[in-house]
């Protein structure tokens, strides 16, 4: 960011001083505040220099949006407005990326699915949108509960998908995806999705940075597609563009640019692993039993190994930050010595559990759950049931639970 | 560390992106070649050296370094074209450096015309037309960069160099990060210190015209 390291130390108009991100984010005070996971991303954008937020409400990223709306009102954001449906304001995301703005929106559930189509465009595009996904049911009948199911559809879009577990890690992977989003070679768009409600409404300990700090601005001229040519691709998609044409060149060439966006998921890998100080976390990876989850899950995974341990059974954790970049060799290496590996998720189909099975050599040690979906909570008690089950050992039926 | 290695092709029908293979970028201060980190110094002598052996050397400016949008890009296509005076200079008889420019991306039809400048939609026909053995892309947006690199790539056996302002190229045989009219310079003294040194390949049936 050779131009805008020149702004590190200078304030906004607000009196925030651009600050460089490294410093904000690893030396900078902390302050520990009592926040919801909405409230926090409305924290986190106050030291983003977002130039554009774009909203359309959905449960459960309504409030969100809305508190973004008070921080343009206090100026803290370039522009702000409503879209039509979460179709138009994806598109109206792009537009404003594609004019060199850092742009910042949030969805959930059918909203996503409604708005499916944008995402490759973004990515094809190299516009380095943050879209935060507060992840609830999609299908009908209708659920506004929690459900990861959306996640699946995300995976191969060419965005980068990232899956947070708390509140905190929203707060510092809001600022630090605009990091890595950035990277001229990168320069993808980042799904930040956590599980709604649980997330989003729940009350949390957030260790904020300081409010006077801020993000340097997002500088356009790295970017590795000229911004808003409109006699170029990936603006110019209307007239002439490649894809309508039938020849050989005209499919190689549309075959490299998926290739090439691919290519930069694959380049976004280093810097992921510098911001979020690796793609995964790990805890007793010598154990013979492993849980390995992601979102909110990792949180019951946890309390599980507590309870396993009181009985005796040690239980590693492989807690998945990143799910795109995939972290295949570190999962593989996490997982190396397990016997039997479990993976809690909160959807139906276990698209975790699939990603997990193609990537270790023998995949026949995965046990594909205990899964909920629909709004259901995942009690602890169920993923030490079926442990405990696999293990051969006796369980206590958890059937009757909430009737 | 991978096995891949970026060659000259034509490597394959549909080539893979070799970021996709596990080819990494250098970090500041490094290049590559062929997909392997190496020191600034040799990317420079080895580049040099590229550009010394080749039948038809060939510089292709973008449009980042064609407009003169900040006094860096003016700058840099001065030592552009610095470095092309000095390919000419350098280069025995027989061999043919040029200087072709992409000045934008639009998909172009029917075609282009490959004797005036390359596009990134189909850059094997300049590559082709021209027999041009050994290119250096320089001020090109890195997307643009990448899709011409591996459809050259695929379809030619040119060697291809990038000069990126950026963070570099896997896709490219050999490239330089971080491109400053210093680096520009660098080669250019480089490419005068060896002259003489290199042998062509005039003698090659080997050129960029496979198919």
């Amino acid at each position: 960011m050779a131009e805008n390291k020149s702004l590190i130390g200078t304030k906004n108009k607000k009196g925030q001083t651009f600050t460089d991100t490294w410093t904000m984010m690893n030396d900078a005070p902390r302050t520990p505040s009592f926040y919801t996971g909405s409230e926090v991303i409305k924290e986190a954008l106050r030291r983003a220099s977002c130039d554009v937020m774009i909203a359309y409400p959905i449960t459960p990223q309504s409030e969100a949006a809305a508190l973004i709306g008070e921080l343009f009102a206090e100026g803290y954001i370039g522009d702000y407005f409503r879209g039509e449906s979460e179709f138009a304001v994806m598109s109206q995301c792009a537009g404003a990326a594609f004019g060199g703005a850092r742009v910042f929106t949030t969805t959930a559930g059918p909203g996503t699915m409604r708005a499916m189509e944008n995402f490759p465009m973004w990515s094809g595009a190299r516009l380095p949108i943050q879209m935060i996904v507060t992840c609830r049911g999609i299908n009908s009948p209708l659920s506004i509960q929690p459900d990861t199911l959306e996640i699946a559809y995300l995976l191969n879009t060419g965005m980068l998908v990232w899956h947070a577990e708390t509140a905190q890690d929203f707060f510092d992977w809001i600022l630090k995806g605009y990091m890595v989003s950035e990277e001229p070679d990168v320069h993808l768009p980042l799904a930040l999705c956590c599980d709604g409600f649980f997330v989003t409404h729940t009350k949390d300990v957030v260790n904020l940075t300081p409010a006077d700090m801020c993000l340097p601005p997002y500088d356009p001229y790295r970017s590795p597609v000229p911004c808003m040519d409109m006699e170029c691709p990936p603006v110019r998609m209307m007239r002439d563009p490649f894809v309508m044409k039938s020849n050989y060149i005209s499919y190689a060439t549309h075959a490299s640019w998926q290739q090439e966006i691919w290519a930069a998921v694959e380049r976004s890998r280093k810097h992921t692993i510098k911001w979020i100080n690796g793609l995964v976390d790990t805890e007793n990876t010598d154990a013979d039993i492993m849980i390995v989850a992601s979102g909110t899950a990792v949180s019951q995974g946890r309390e599980a190994i507590r309870l396993l341990e009181d009985e005796g059974i040690r239980c590693g954790l492989v807690k998945v930050k990143s799910l795109r970049p995939w972290p295949e060799e570190e999962i593989r290496e996490a997982t190396k010595n397990a016997k039997h590996i479990f993976v809690p998720e909160f959807n139906v189909t276990g698209w975790l559990a699939k990603e997990i099975k193609a990537t270790i050599p023998n995949h026949h040690r995965v046990h594909s759950g205990p899964r909920v979906c629909g709004g259901m909570t995942m009690p602890p008690e169920i993923i030490v049931q079926e442990i405990k089950t696999v293990l051969g050992m006796k369980t206590v039926s958890l059937a009757g639970r909430g009737s | 560390m991978s096995q891949y290695r970026v060659l000259p092709g034509p490597e394959h029908f549909l080539p893979p992106a070799a970021a996709s293979m596990g080819i990494r970028l250098p970090n500041p201060g490094e290049a590559h070649i062929n997909g392997v980190i190496v020191s600034e110094e040799k990317a420079y002598e080895e580049a040099a050296k590229q550009f010394l052996m080749a039948k038809v050397p060939t510089l292709f400016p973008g449009p980042l370094v064609l407009w003169a949008w900040n006094e860096k890009a003016a700058k840099k296509a001065t030592a552009i074209r610095h470095l092309y005076n000095t390919l000419k200079e350098c280069v025995q008889p027989g061999q043919k450096p040029m200087l072709i420019p992409m000045p934008d991306y639009r998909p172009k039809y029917p075609k282009i015309n490959p004797e005036v400048e390359i596009n990134p939609n189909h850059p094997n026909l300049t590559i082709w037309h021209n027999k041009i053995d050994c290119c250096m892309f320089i001020g090109v947006h890195c997307h643009q960069a990448n899709l011409s690199l591996k459809i050259i790539r695929g379809g030619t056996s040119c060697y291809t160099i990038a000069m990126c302002a950026q963070a570099g190229h896997e896709d490219a045989m050999l490239s330089f990060r971080d491109a400053s009219v210093e680096k520009i310079m660098t080669l250019a003294d480089w490419v005068r210190k060896l002259k003489g040194t290199v042998q062509p390949r005039l003698t090659s049936a080997k050129s960029g015209a496979s198919n």
